[in-house]
């Protein structure tokens, strides 16, 4: 009998939780018993509540058992876990579980199926076909196919890739540049981390596409230090991708040349800004630039320069690949083609849902999370990182696409959203806002350098009973200045989480409280 | 960035340094690859790297001390045998993170960005590791870990003491 392929996932998140401790227990205890095992490390599916998840290769397709403990394996092994078996940690056929049914993987296609940095498994499951596809292309044919197929930017600015890319096609210079922003720093998000650890090459094939369609020979990958694991994982994949010519001097033979590096960043969240992202690339101090002129016209060097986030540029292999009207034939309005929802935070089903546009908040938050971990009722969540207002259990009505939330003051930004029980206290929630952005601003802008640190002492006053209505105007009016006058989203969208913890729960704001150290 | 184990860095060396500036000859605005390394190499940046980088690198010694100072990653002093960073972000805040982090100070009897007076533990605190579904988070020399109450916080501490000895 030849050996089992079994599962377990080298993603980050699940090693947080023992997987490695599984994945040594699965070797280990199949040797025990004479038994032949093939480990394989794959990304997670991204149900962390069933991390560790185990698979096992049987003759039906794959089939999970999770959360599994390091000391659950030597019994699920006896169970006749490679044959299948049933056991009280079975999941039964991975394909078939709810949570991964009801999505639509489009760019999370390959994630926690394949080995992350099989140039084989990468191949077999669709991998190479948009750049094969590019290669017969003209940039304008490749950059039309991506403005046709509505990609908007994943980073959270919604701006449409194709656009972008048509400006920098447009632009004429020696040089020009692909930016990748892995510098994934806002609490709640974690899918570009994912796909980075668990399909690393179909970034660099992203990054290739990109070159090809602007006319660009450089790449690079901004991945923030946080995230070790997927800097381990990605490095290794460019190495892999030169060594058998997917880049380098002669792009899969096409006589077209791509370069690609990888930058890690060093702990300022400002640098997840494009424009100090570049400034970072380039060995300066993270400040943000003034736009105009806009990095597709002068942006890294100088140069023109595609800035783009992980899950925008990871989305375009597959939309070469199956066509632009693929992925504009899902989502609803504006919003169109796949977002990867992330939930996080105070939620049972933590993870990511990959799904076209338009579910409402609440069947994310409840059906697909399943209510809070804590068993409490959900009191708010936070939409589209640090910067993105909180809503209450009322607004779950509202579909998850760009324009929806805009209209009510809110962002879907890069679809990460933070889930908080009935025990949050909102004035500290739009205090630590303030805060936190006191802390990263890069301090060239008055608004938010300064905007923060006054934010942050009025609203104690407010709670603390102090003058209360002149400083509720007065922050409201702070507010108002640093939305219109900052340079960048860090002060310009600081008041979103602030205006909505005021609006939504002003009981939170009220004089009977301690001020908050 | 990358942490790792303890015990293993290279005393402040400027021939050392300028090797390590070298190696990113042929780069682009290579002063934070460069940054990263000395920090690897020495376990943190020397203030004596200052003038050796802005010499080499054609800078002013205000630009590379500025670039330092800027990233909160960049350290001017060696940190204890183990790094801890605790993570603040709102994901962790909402499975109570605060909490979490004032064990951790109480526990370890110093604030953030301070190092035990044993030198084993540094701790500091972060914005986000990426692990916003299995929260609290904690980072221990570079390995993330997930659902960290406070015993699991303890048993974590205890283990990177007992790997120290």
């Amino acid at each position: 009998m030849s050996a089992v392929s079994v599962f377990v996932p080298l993603d980050s998140a699940a090693r947080s939780v023992g997987a490695d401790e599984v994945a040594d227990a699965v070797v280990r205890e199949a040797a025990r018993r004479g038994l032949e095992v093939q480990l394989v490390r794959n990304g997670s599916r991204g149900m962390f509540w069933l991390e560790p998840l185990v698979e096992v290769a049987t003759a039906n397709g794959r089939v999970a058992y999770g959360p599994v403990e390091a000391k659950d394996v030597g019994e699920l092994l006896d169970a006749g876990m490679l044959d299948g078996a049933r056991h009280r940690l079975s999941l039964g056929e991975t394909e078939e579980i709810a949570h991964l049914k009801r999505q639509t993987r489009f760019t999370f296609a390959r994630v926690g199926v394949i080995d992350p940095l099989s140039v084989a498994d990468y191949e077999a499951n669709g991998g190479l076909a948009g750049l094969r596809r590019a290669l017969e292309m003209t940039p304008q044919e490749i950059v039309t196919e991506v403005t046709e197929s509505g990609l908007r930017g994943r980073g959270g600015a919604g701006f449409p890739t194709g656009v972008k890319w048509q400006t920098v096609l447009d632009a004429s210079a020696d040089l020009k540049f692909i930016a990748c922003n892995a510098d994934e720093g806002d609490s709640g998000t974690f899918a570009d981390r994912m796909l980075m650890e668990g399909d690393p090459f179909l970034l660099v094939e992203a990054m290739a596409i990109a070159g090809l369609a602007v006319g660009a020979s450089e790449g690079y990958i901004y991945v923030r230090s946080e995230y070790p694991d997927a800097i381990t994982t990605m490095s290794a994949a460019i190495d892999i991708a030169y060594l058998h010519g997917w880049i380098g001097p002669s792009v899969l033979g096409s006589g077209r040349a791509f370069d690609l590096y990888l930058r890690v960043g060093a702990g300022a969240y400002i640098c997840g800004e494009e424009t100090a992202m570049l400034e970072s690339l380039e060995g300066r101090r993270g400040m943000i630039r003034a736009k105009p002129p806009l990095p597709a016209i002068a942006g890294l060097f100088g140069r023109p320069t595609v800035v783009n986030n992980v899950l925008s540029l990871a989305t375009v292999p597959p939309i070469l690949a199956q066509g632009a009207e693929a992925f504009r034939g899902l989502g609803v309005g504006r919003s169109r083609g796949t977002q990867v929802f992330q939930l996080a935070g105070n939620v049972k089903h933590g993870g990511i849902l990959e799904t076209a546009f338009g579910l409402s908040l609440g069947e994310l938050v409840e059906k697909v999370g399943g209510g809070t971990a804590s068993g409490r009722p959900v009191r708010a969540v936070q939409v589209g990182g640090p910067l993105g207002a909180y809503l209450p259990n009322s607004r779950f009505d509202l579909p998850m696409d760009y324009e929806a939330f805009a209209a009510v003051g809110a962002m879907v930004g890069h679809g990460g959203v933070v889930v908080f029980d009935d025990t949050v206290d909102m004035s500290r929630q739009a205090r630590f806002a303030m805060e936190f952005c006191a802390e990263e601003s890069c301090g060239k802008c008055t608004p938010c350098r300064l905007g923060s640190v006054r934010g942050v002492e009025v609203i104690d006053r407010i709670v603390a009973g102090i003058d209360r209505e002149a400083n509720l105007e007065l922050l409201e009016d702070l507010c108002e200045t640093m939305v219109d006058a900052s340079l960048c989203a860090m002060g310009g969208l600081t008041p979103y989480p602030v205006r909505s913890a005021l609006e939504h729960f002003p009981e939170d704001f009220a004089p009977t409280k301690a001020v908050p150290l | 960035m990358v942490s790792r184990t303890a015990g293993s860095y290279t005393a402040w060396s400027k021939e050392r340094a300028l090797e390590i500036v070298e190696k990113h000859a042929d780069e682009r605005g290579p002063l934070m690859p460069i940054l990263h390394d000395l920090q690897d190499v020495f376990g943190y940046v020397d203030p004596r790297a200052v003038e050796v980088l802005a010499e080499a690198l054609n800078l002013s010694r205000a630009d590379v001390h500025g670039v330092v100072s800027f990233y909160k990653d960049f350290r001017t002093e060696l940190p204890g045998s183990s790094v801890i960073r605790v993570c603040r972000g709102e994901a962790c805040q909402s499975m109570g993170a605060e909490q979490l982090a004032r064990h951790a100070r109480a526990l370890l009897e110093v604030d953030f960005g301070g190092t035990t007076s044993d030198d084993a533990i540094t701790l500091e605190q972060v914005f986000c590791l990426g692990n916003c579904a299995l929260s609290p988070a904690v980072m221990v020399d570079g390995r993330l870990k997930g659902r960290v109450d406070e015993a699991r916080f303890d048993d974590l501490v205890a283990d990177v003491k007992s790997q120290a000895l």
